[in-house]
């Protein structure tokens, strides 16, 4: 979709209107900073306050990540992988490991894949934390449940800090396992932040599940049906709150998630409020994902022996490797030629397909709700745009 | 009762702002200038190059064999091999860089650098106030800016340094004996050719 190519929207009301003194009135809300939801435009056209339509203006984060891995080596690729989502670097590490994973067919040892669910799920509740707060600050709640929020994100930083050595950019997967073990006393530390973790859950929902504001201004705003959601490809959270029972650890069990039992909340209206409620709810059930981890988790090797990382030349051929990252469906395809960089490199960003059906959500909705309705699809830029 | 939601959130602030005054974990901002928090070991922002002993110019640890310059993933190091050698921390001759350069604004900090060095040359530094108004020169690290002393990397990093010291001295030892036993060979050879025959009382393995 070029931006410069398309027609202007047309700003003469429809003939129905029989009102003859007025027009619709074009506004083009973002970039914004990008501290909110990214450098991400909507060009809305607005018939008072009511949404007629909207088209979004993306690219502007672009960095041409797939092009770029092409050139790359295989171990190369994984630190720009951290760059796509870049709240939720280790489940992005962690679908690419799997797809390369595939493609030369390593297996991971016991102790890795732990840590690997470990961090993961750590990741979904940091990516999911955020999320609610950023969703009620676009609400007007400014400040205080983001804080509340980034508190308990930043313990789990620190966690990351402690043992990737980065905060963000954790680039702490490997092909055939992950790149350092747990240094003394981080599971005994990270227990205690996963103990904690219910205490902040129960303070937030006393905080705003049952606030009237808060419902008022999300239920039955920005409504996904069921049949939508699955026309349009859309995955993790969103397609959840629809109703769709989708969740790829339940339905791949990629890694050892067919160890662990948990449940997968599902929405019933589709609206901001049931995409609110989801994540807090999966926050729930992944702290009881990385309990049962937490008691398991055994000790042992944490790479496989017969892979290297330098020099990495899987055979030739193609492997899709996907995982349910905090987001949707997070998916890796990989062509080798047999060289030492992927042939094809292609990633399937849940943002950007979760992001299609903006404005099919915007329609008829008031201008205010365009924000939170955004905000409730839960996109990272540099995912969208690659 | 409307509002009922609102007056229960209002209560969880106002706990949380009383608490504050009497619970640590409440209250987390840190003054940042003026309070820094303890450094987390594991942590990592850009890449700087050891020396051993006091020199950085004699004991800098790098034999610039390029393998950190074709690993980096955006490629930001750019390394020239000198023509002479010079021994190396175990004793061996080998080459140095005469030029290391690091571009900093383009690193991404991804430690493949330090994973794949053999010589365990290269480490991740945790200077992050580096900020500068020349975003060209002032970002682009030589080869004195930075070589650091095996000292710093000790205490930045300690549980892996001493790892690695501890490495570097099992090789020199190794080395070592190996070089006496080389020595006491070559001893007994001389012996060998001035008492022909006690060759065969005094093989040495
Ligand atoms: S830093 Fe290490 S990998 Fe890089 S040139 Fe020097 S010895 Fe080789
Ligand atoms: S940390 Fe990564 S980007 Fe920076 S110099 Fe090393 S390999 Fe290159």
């Amino acid at each position: 979709m070029s931006v410069l190519t398309e027609a202007p929207v047309d700003l003469t009301p429809s003939q129905s209107d029989d009102r003859t003194d007025s027009q619709l009135l074009e506004v083009s809300m973002g970039p914004q900073h990008p501290s909110t939801h990214g450098v991400f435009r909507m060009d809305v056209a607005l018939d008072g306050e009511r949404v007629v339509k909207l088209k979004p203006v993306f690219g502007y984060l672009h960095r041409n990540h797939e092009k770029i891995a092409e050139t790359e080596s295989y171990l190369g690729c994984m630190p720009y992988t951290d760059r796509l989502d870049y709240i939720c670097s280790i489940t992005n590490n962690w679908a690419y490991a799997l797809a390369v994973e595939k493609l030369a067919g390593i297996q991971v040892p016991e102790r890795a894949e732990y840590l690997r669910v470990i961090t993961g799920e750590l990741t979904r509740l940091q990516n999911h934390a955020g999320l609610v707060g950023f969703l009620m600050q676009d609400m007007g709640a400014s400040g205080t449940p983001l804080m509340y929020a980034f508190r308990e994100r930043e313990k789990i930083l620190d966690l990351f800090e402690a043992l990737t050595g980065a905060r963000m950019m954790c680039n702490y997967m490997r092909f055939g396992g992950c790149r350092v073990d747990a240094p003394a006393g981080w599971l005994q530390q990270a227990q205690k932040v996963i103990d904690a973790f219910p205490r902040f859950l129960d303070e937030f929902e006393r905080l705003l599940v049952s606030n009237e504001i808060l419902m008022a201004r999300t239920q039955g705003v920005g409504v996904v049906s069921r049949e939508q959601a699955v026309n349009a490809g859309i995955s993790g959270p969103m397609a959840r709150a629809s109703g769709v029972n989708y969740d790829l650890r339940k339905v791949d069990k990629y890694g050892i998630y067919d160890r662990f039992s948990f449940r997968v909340p599902l929405g019933e209206n589709g609206d901001v409020y049931d995409r609110y409620m989801l994540r807090v709810l999966e926050m729930r059930e992944s702290v009881e994902i990385l309990k049962q981890a937490m008691r398991d988790v055994p000790s042992g090797p944490i790479m496989d022996p017969n892979t290297k990382t330098r020099g990495f030349r899987p055979k030739a051929g193609e492997a899709y490797g996907r995982i349910e990252g905090p987001k949707g469906e997070l998916g890796f395809y990989l062509i080798s030629d047999g060289s030492s960089n992927p042939y094809r490199f292609r990633v399937r960003p849940p943002s950007l397909i979760n992001l299609t059906l903006l404005e099919d959500m915007c329609l008829g909705q008031n201008v205010a709700d365009i924000v939170i309705i955004l905000g409730s699809v839960d996109i990272v830029l540099g995912e969208v745009d690659r | 009762m409307i509002g009922e939601g609102i007056l229960k959130g209002l209560a969880e602030t106002a706990r949380n702002f009383f608490g504050s005054y009497v619970n640590k974990d409440r209250l987390t901002t840190v003054q940042f200038p003026e309070e820094r928090l303890p450094q987390i070991e594991a942590t990592r922002d850009f890449p700087f190059l050891v020396y051993d002993g006091t020199d950085w110019q004699q004991g800098l640890r790098c034999v610039s064999c390029q393998i950190c310059e074709k690993e980096c993933p955006p490629k930001c190091i750019y390394i020239e091999k000198s023509k002479d050698k010079k021994p190396d921390a175990t004793g061996k001759p080998q080459s140095y860089p005469t030029t290391f350069n690091i571009d900093i604004s383009v690193c991404m900090s991804c430690q493949i650098c330090v994973e794949v060095c053999p010589f365990d040359a290269i480490k991740m530094d945790v200077a992050f106030e580096l900020s500068t108004d020349d975003r060209f020169g002032g970002l682009l690290l030589n080869r004195e800016q930075l070589a650091k002393s095996n000292e710093y990397y000790n205490k930045i990093h300690p549980t892996e340094a001493a790892a690695v010291d501890a490495a570097f001295a099992e090789e020199r030892a190794k080395a070592e004996a190996k070089a006496r036993q080389a020595a006491e060979a070559k001893a007994a050879a001389a012996a060998q050719t001035l008492t022909p025959g006690a060759g065969e009382t005094t093989r040495v393995q």
